[in-house]
Parts: structure tokens; sequence; C-alpha cells
């Protein structure tokens, strides 16, 4: 079993065709869509995890590929500056899935990245601007 | 029990007994109330949060020929700051941004530099842009100054903040269907969160409920060097309801503070961009409560489950003036992660830093411990419970406009 979190560009012309639902249907994975958008050009824009076993992940790579899409890993990530940030927690309940945490011991913020979506929504509240955004 | 001298001249000889406000309340479950006031000395408190009626002023030095910026305009790194005094003193305001900052234009504005983060950037040893324009006098003929200044070369630089230290706050909620921009964070809608912003059992005012220790003159620890109370703060509104054990149930006092910004350091001086609102600066402030009878202690042993604020709509109550409280939550059940608020569980978040208030009670502490900190009597009190002092709205009264 392995789980892998890409994002995928539809171009204008697929924003309307059901390809996630063919995706699992063919491929037997299981999916979480973490992030979904659709441009004001009309292009779309999806974050999305996919896990089930390594050649039907494959194979589904490259059905994706096939209909035209751009497939790519999720590459920008978001880091927090600890030399910035002060531990104060109003980000914790702004995060959408719990990638932000208080630890009740030491009343710190613990940040862990491998629950992060990268939705952004820390990025802009943080009141010192501890909460990055890397490409 | 004991005086502020007494205290003093145990800290002198290295034999005092200074516990922080957390360490008090485990002593005084083990050993009781009487007994813990015997063995201790003091007691010392700490906060950490944007407080926006923070500032501070500067002597820039004159220069060759002089100018008088009195009467002027002034920017550091852009930032506006306020000239109306002599030739070279100026006062820099926590929210003051540059005039070209978008504000919320395209909303909502993200705020990301203003007086609290030239405060910081001073207080880190960072060169500041200074731009004057003045109109020229006889005395002073220069019209325009343009220089580099550095917090070691100012003559004084001085912190000095009119309203810190809130005795309790608010719980914002949003009760529309709008996420909403405030300065106790981003709300989403229909009670998505619920924002707070105390140290609780830390905080200095809330262990202090009466203000018996804490007045005119006490010496406290302020932006990682030593300040002193220099009056009550603006707002300050002592005579509110209150529970019991004497903690206000609503905002109530507030702290002017003072001190050598050159004795500071930017771990404790923190710019602060609120998305939608503005600049403000974080600043740490610890206050030590000498343990002068059993009194004093109690209060001073008072933990977040007795600690209680009330929960307040920002979407309309707030703006609106409004005084409407949708229930109440004490500071543990904060601290949990959620509260819950017209029957639906709410997730929490602090604005203010409970580990830095805490690191902040143990620096107090060490100080007091070496030998480097001793306390001071107050010169005068604070307004207290009964002192009929209270915090009244603006009565506006139109101006007849020519006709």
């Amino acid at each position: 079993m392995i789980s892998k979190r890409i994002v995928l560009h539809f171009p204008k012309r697929l924003v309307d065709e059901p390809i996630v639902y063919n995706l699992i249907k063919e491929h037997d994975l299981k999916f979480n869509i973490l992030k979904a958008s659709i441009t004001p050009e009309e292009e779309g824009l999806m974050v999305i995890e996919l896990a089930g076993k390594a050649e039907d992940y494959d194979k589904g790579v490259k059905y994706l590929k096939s209909c035209g899409l751009k497939v790519e890993s999720l590459s920008h990530d978001i880091r927090r500056n600890e030399k910035k940030c002060t531990d104060c927690g109003v980000c914790v309940p702004i995060c959408p899935v719990g990638a932000l945490e208080v630890d009740p011991k030491t009343r710190k913020i613990a940040f862990h990245d491998k629950k992060c979506i990268a939705c952004e929504l820390c990025i802009k509240i943080c009141p010192t601007q501890a909460m990055e955004v890397h490409f | 029990m004991r005086t502020i001298k007494e205290i003093n001249e145990k800290i002198k000889k290295g034999q005092v007994v200074a516990i922080t406000a957390e360490e008090v309340i485990e002593l005084v479950q083990k050993k009781g109330i009487k007994k813990a006031a015997q063995e201790v000395d003091v007691v010392t408190t700490g906060t950490f949060g944007p407080m926006c009626s923070s500032g501070a002023y500067f002597n820039i030095g004159h220069s060759k020929p002089r100018i008088k910026i009195g009467g002027g305009t002034c920017t550091l790194n852009d930032v506006p700051v306020y000239p109306g005094f002599a030739a070279v003193d100026v006062y820099l305001g926590a929210t003051a941004i540059p005039d070209d900052d978008p504000r919320n234009k395209v909303f909502p504005g993200e705020f990301k530099y203003g007086g609290g983060h030239v405060i910081q950037e001073l207080v880190a040893g960072k060169d500041v842009r200074l731009e004057a324009s003045a109109y020229g006098t006889d005395c002073y003929p220069r019209k325009k100054l343009e220089t580099y200044i550095n917090l070691k070369d100012l003559n004084e630089a001085v912190l000095f903040n009119f309203r810190n230290c809130y005795q309790n706050y608010n719980i914002a909620v949003n009760l529309s269907d709008k996420t909403i921009y405030t300065y106790m964070g981003s709300l989403k809608p229909q009670l998505g969160n619920a924002n707070y912003c105390s140290a609780g059992q830390l905080s200095p005012l809330l262990k202090d409920p009466y203000y018996k220790t804490i007045g005119i003159g006490t010496k406290i620890f302020l932006g990682g060097g030593v300040g002193y109370v220099s009056w009550q703060g603006t707002q300050h509104n002592p005579c509110v309801k209150r529970k019991d054990n004497g903690v206000p149930q609503v905002p109530a006092g507030t702290l002017a503070v003072i001190g050598d910004l050159k004795t500071m350091s930017d771990k404790w001086l923190k710019g602060i961009s609120m998305l939608g609102y503005g600049v403000s600066l974080g600043v740490g402030i610890g206050v030590p409560i000498p343990i002068l009878d059993e009194e004093i202690l109690k209060s001073a042993a008072i933990k977040d489950e007795e600690i209680f604020a009330q929960i307040v709509d920002y979407s309309q109550d707030y703006p609106q003036m409004v005084a409407k409280s949708l229930g109440e939550a004490s500071y543990a059940q904060l601290k949990s992660g959620k509260i819950t608020v017209q029957g639906k569980e709410v997730p929490t978040g602090s604005l203010s830093s409970y580990s830095k208030a805490r690191e902040i009670s143990e620096e107090l502490k060490s100080w007091i411990k070496k030998g480097d900190f001793l306390l001071t009597e107050p010169v005068a009190q604070l307004p207290g419970a009964e002192s009929g002092y209270s915090f009244k709205p603006l009565k506006e009264r139109p101006i007849a406009r020519l006709k």
C-alpha cells in the first residue's frame, strides 16, 4: 500500500469530465480531495491524496496523464519559522485538518507537517508571519 | 506577615522564596493557604499578547544645522510618527502604518508592517530610516532630514504603553454567515471558532484582583527589560461585576507602563499583523506579587477553573456597542480546546501566548532569586473596585453646520 499527495491541473476542456470518478472506479484507489478550485480562466486545480497498491497507483497516474491532465507531486510546502512563532495558538482553530495543535502540557503549538494539506489558511492569519510557503 | 522591605532584604541575601503564579497553585493544593503564605515571599506572573495602546518615544539628537521636527512630519521606515513636541522628540505608536499601505482596499488587508514592527527592529539593533520635513525657523533653519538611526545612538528611547495587561478579556465569536476579521483574529461564520486573549492564571492583574500590591511605581518585567507601572491604563474599569474570589467577569483593570527600550529585547516585543484589522505590538510583561498576607496569597493562587470570561459576538454586538454576553467560560475550559456556545461545540484559539507567559514568570523569578531585581513599594494605589472610577462610552454631540 502506498499513499501519495499529488496536484492535478485540469485544462479548460476537461473541467466537466468525471475524471476522478473513472480514476477511482477503474483503478481501485482510495482518494481524499484536499483542495479543489477552478480559476477565472476555468482551469481546474485539485490537490488529492491517493492510496492503494503501488501498481494500481502507477496505472491511475498513467490514466490521468492519458486524459491530458498535468500531474505534479505536492511540491510547495508550508513551513513554520520557529524564530517568529510566539506559540499563541490563534492558528489552531483555523487549520481544517488539525495540523496545528496545542500541546496540553507545554502549551506550545505543534505543527504536524505530515497532516498539512497546504491550504494556506494559516499563512495570512499568523500575527507574526511565522507560517511560510516554500516552493 | 511580611513587608516589601523585609522581602528585599531576603532578595539581597539570596534567601528569598519566589515561585511562579502556576507553582503557587500547586503549593496551595499541597500545603494549604496558611502554610504556603508562611513559606512564599513573592509570586511572579507573566503575560504575552498583542497590546495596541503601546508605543515608544525617542529623542534622536540635534542635527547640524538644526531642524525642528515639531509641527512638521516624520517617518521611521515609512511609518508616520507623531512629531507634535519640541525639536527632536517623536512618539511612535504601535498601530501606525505607512501612508502607502493598501489598508483594507483589497479586503482583508494584510498589514504586514507598521509601528510595532519598527519597534521590534529598533530593539533588535537594526538601522531604521528616518525621514523628516519641517517648515524652518530662524533658530531651526533646516527643512529636510534623511538619515539612518540606531537605538544605541538615540539619547532616550522609552517604551511607554498607556494601556497594557488587561485584567480579563472577552471571548470573541461570530454569529453571522461570513468570516469576519477582527483584532481578536479571524472568526469563522456561525460560531466556527472562539478566540480569547489572556494568560488566565498567570496574568498579573488576575492574580491581584483588587490591586492590593500592584500600583503606581511597581517595578516590573517589561519587554525583557525593567519597567514600571506609571499609571492606571486607559479604559481602566475596576468597578465591574466580580466573582466571589474577586476576579472580574469582564475586562476590568489596565496598566500604563514605562521602561527603557534600550534594556529590552526583540524576543519580548514583536510586531503583530492582524489580517483585515491592522498592526500592533506583542508585549511581554511580568509583575511580581509580594505575599504580604494570606489574602494576597489566596488571590495569587486562583486557578484557570475559577476565572471566567464572557462570550461576545463580534459580528453585530461588539461593533454596534451592544453590551451582551452569550454566556461565560472559564480559562480551563478555553484551554481544553473547545467550549460550548448556544449548544454548539466551538474550537478555541488564543491570541495570548501561554507558553511565553510561563517563560516570563520563570525569568522574573530567576531575576529575583539571583538578587538582580528588588521590589518597589507603590507610591500610589490604582483606582479600586469601590472607587467609582469608570469607563464611559462617548456621548456624541452633533456639531451644528452653517447652512
